[in-house]
């Protein structure tokens, strides 16, 4: 069973914001996700490697250029930005 | 129907303009009760439309797919449109460039009507978790269309787009397929370049075909198909014509079909009778029937409700507020006392939804420290064993069938309570994307629920990049 302190506490390690009452709520359904979860453990896995990808591919690299963008694709981007000063993505102070 | 459309086109029995109007008059007057699409794109697909038209005359050769209106599931960039996958963050981002789908279709000047409706994310199996609308089923409107490519598979099946593009994660294309009575196609895990995408769960994700027919399905594989630089997952060259391929002769195709998919809870008692005629029709066709084991099944939902949030907490880390879709840093310019991190958790709070929330949580919990082990690394063990069961499996047959889902489309809100319960309707589905495996949704029958017909899938799993058999097994019960 999550606690709601642990929920809260993973709420800020993922960087949302949640309310006590979401806090509650996160707390019975990731418990319950994690109790269906816990089927795995009967899996034996004893002399298994795991994968973290399927196709077998290994190290596929291309080559380390710049490629230009035309003015358009790059205004087109800049207009994305939430907020901006001139060509600048502008941003609240870090500390 | 692509055939049958381009026929026409060639031989000027109808304009591609006519044929783009047409099926934007059928959504003016459908769409509104079924809402199957997110934004249109009229002024775009007429040009593109006429300019084919202009081809024609002129004796050009065109694509199968030249002036032919298709949807396009709203987590698939295009250039210069709106894309929102579903979600509020994303609800005023223009994309700047093509996904490599739509450069390859814009390649054979295929004509985009418009986008469709998904939950957000593509994470969700009824559409109900779209921050907009919720897609209705054609055959039951008081029903949902399944998900996450609901809105892709309602537009087919109400005829509003002669084919369209979806995305399967853990079932997306072929779940809702099978509810709505369309043909899904989820491609081997590397055949179709995910650039331009928004990821959901990288290792999973596939972009295929939703058609009225296995033929078509096959027409539009063969041209979204191939490597790209721009996807280093996308390794395998584009050099099959998949529409080529479909003989509609399988004697001696060897069908397994596996046990475990059949004795598990939950599956509907009606959909199972259809699945198992569907099987016996494929033993008169010639084909020979074999029964599997498959044993790890039982574990596969589970694997996947720990990957997948895995990757989702990680991929969607993007959705800060900071360079794209919105932003609370907006209205924080009044606030001159928020620093850069309450952008971060403000935004997220306030413009992602439940369940896109819950994943994050789930799998920022399951790769948080003193956890990784016991959870992410554990169910990739089992993603192997699940991997090596197929393995063994294919050594003794062609394709795997069973049911795509274990029930028809279910009513609107009925699933929305309970996470789990929802979780639930993946169960047939998301071994193929544990093991990277093609399988397509084709319809085999119907089941008769409180006076409507509503239809069933019949799902068949190939081996890797074997697309071919796979779909000429499924071309072969469509015909028969």
């Amino acid at each position: 069973m999550l606690s709601k302190d642990e929920v809260k506490k993973i709420a800020n390690l993922a960087r949302v914001e949640i309310t006590d009452d979401e806090a509650a709520k996160y707390s019975t359904e990731l418990s319950d996700i994690l109790g269906f979860v816990e089927k795995l453990n009967e899996a034996d896995t004893e002399d298994i490697e795991p994968i973290a990808h399927i196709t077998g591919a290994k190290n596929v690299t291309r080559g380390d250029k710049v490629v230009e963008y035309s003015d358009e694709t790059k205004d087109n981007i800049i207009k994305n930005f939430p907020e901006k000063k001139d060509r600048f993505d502008k941003v609240k102070a870090v500390f | 129907m692509i055939k049958e459309f381009h026929e026409k086109l060639i031989n000027q029995e109808i304009t591609s303009e006519k044929l783009t109007e047409d099926y934007f008059d059928k959504i003016e007057q459908k769409d509104g009760e079924i809402q199957a699409y997110l934004s249109l794109n009229k002024e775009f697909a007429l040009d593109k439309a006429r300019s084919v038209d202009k081809k024609i005359k002129k004796g050009e050769e065109i694509d199968l797919l030249a002036g032919i209106p298709c949807a396009i599931k709203d987590n698939i960039c295009v250039d210069g449109l709106r894309v929102t996958a579903g979600s509020k963050i994303l609800e005023n981002y223009v994309s700047p460039y093509d996904a490599t789908v739509i450069k390859k279709l814009k390649e054979e000047d295929a004509v985009f009507l418009g986008k469709t409706n998904l939950d957000e994310f593509a994470m969700g199996s009824s559409t109900e978790n779209s921050a907009y609308q919720t897609t209705k089923n054609p055959h039951d409107v008081s029903r949902v269309s399944g998900g996450s490519s609901g809105g892709s598979a309602a537009a087919v099946a109400a005829d509003l787009c002669a084919y369209a593009l979806g995305s399967d994660t853990g079932g997306s294309i072929r779940q809702p397929s099978s509810f709505c009575g369309a043909v899904g196609l989820k491609p081997t895990y590397g055949l179709v370049s995910r650039y331009g995408l928004i990821a959901m769960a990288s290792s999973f994700d596939q972009i295929g075909p939703i058609a009225e027919s296995v033929e078509d399905a096959a027409i539009v594989l063969s041209r979204i198909a191939g490597g790209d630089k721009n996807d280093s997952t996308a390794i395998k060259s584009a050099e099959t014509v998949y529409e080529n391929c479909l003989t509609g002769d399988i004697k001696g195709l060897k069908i397994g079909v596996p046990k475990e998919y059949f004795a598990g809870v939950g599956l509907d008692p009606e959909v199972k009778n259809i699945i198992e005629d569907a099987i016996k029709k494929y033993e008169k066709m010639g084909a020979e029937i074999v029964d599997i084991r498959l044993p790890s099944s039982e574990y596969a939902l589970a694997t996947y409700y720990i990957i997948m949030p895995c990757e989702v907490s990680s991929n969607l880390a993007r959705f800060d507020g900071i360079r794209f879709g919105q932003s609370i840093e907006k209205e924080a310019v009044i606030n001159e006392n928020l620093i850069l991190q309450d952008i971060f958790f403000k935004t997220r709070a306030k413009y992602l939804g439940k369940e896109v929330k819950r994943r994050i949580m789930l799998g920022t919990y399951a790769l948080s420290a003193g956890y990784y082990d016991q959870y992410y690394k554990k169910a990739q063990k089992v993603r192997a064993l699940i991997r090596k069961e197929f393995e063994k499996a294919f050594d003794k047959v062609d394709v795997i069938v069973g049911p795509t889902a274990p029930t028809p489309a279910f009513k609107i809100g009925e699933k929305t309570q309970n996470p789990l319960e929802m979780y639930l309707a993946d169960i047939y589905t998301v071994s193929a994307n544990i093991a990277g495996l093609p399988a397509i949704s084709i319809p085999c029958g119907s089941a008769r629920i409180e006076g409507k017909e509503l239809p069933v899938g019949l799902q068949l799993m190939g081996k890797w990049f074997g697309e071919e058999r796979l779909l000429n097994a499924a071309h072969a019960f469509e015909i028969y």
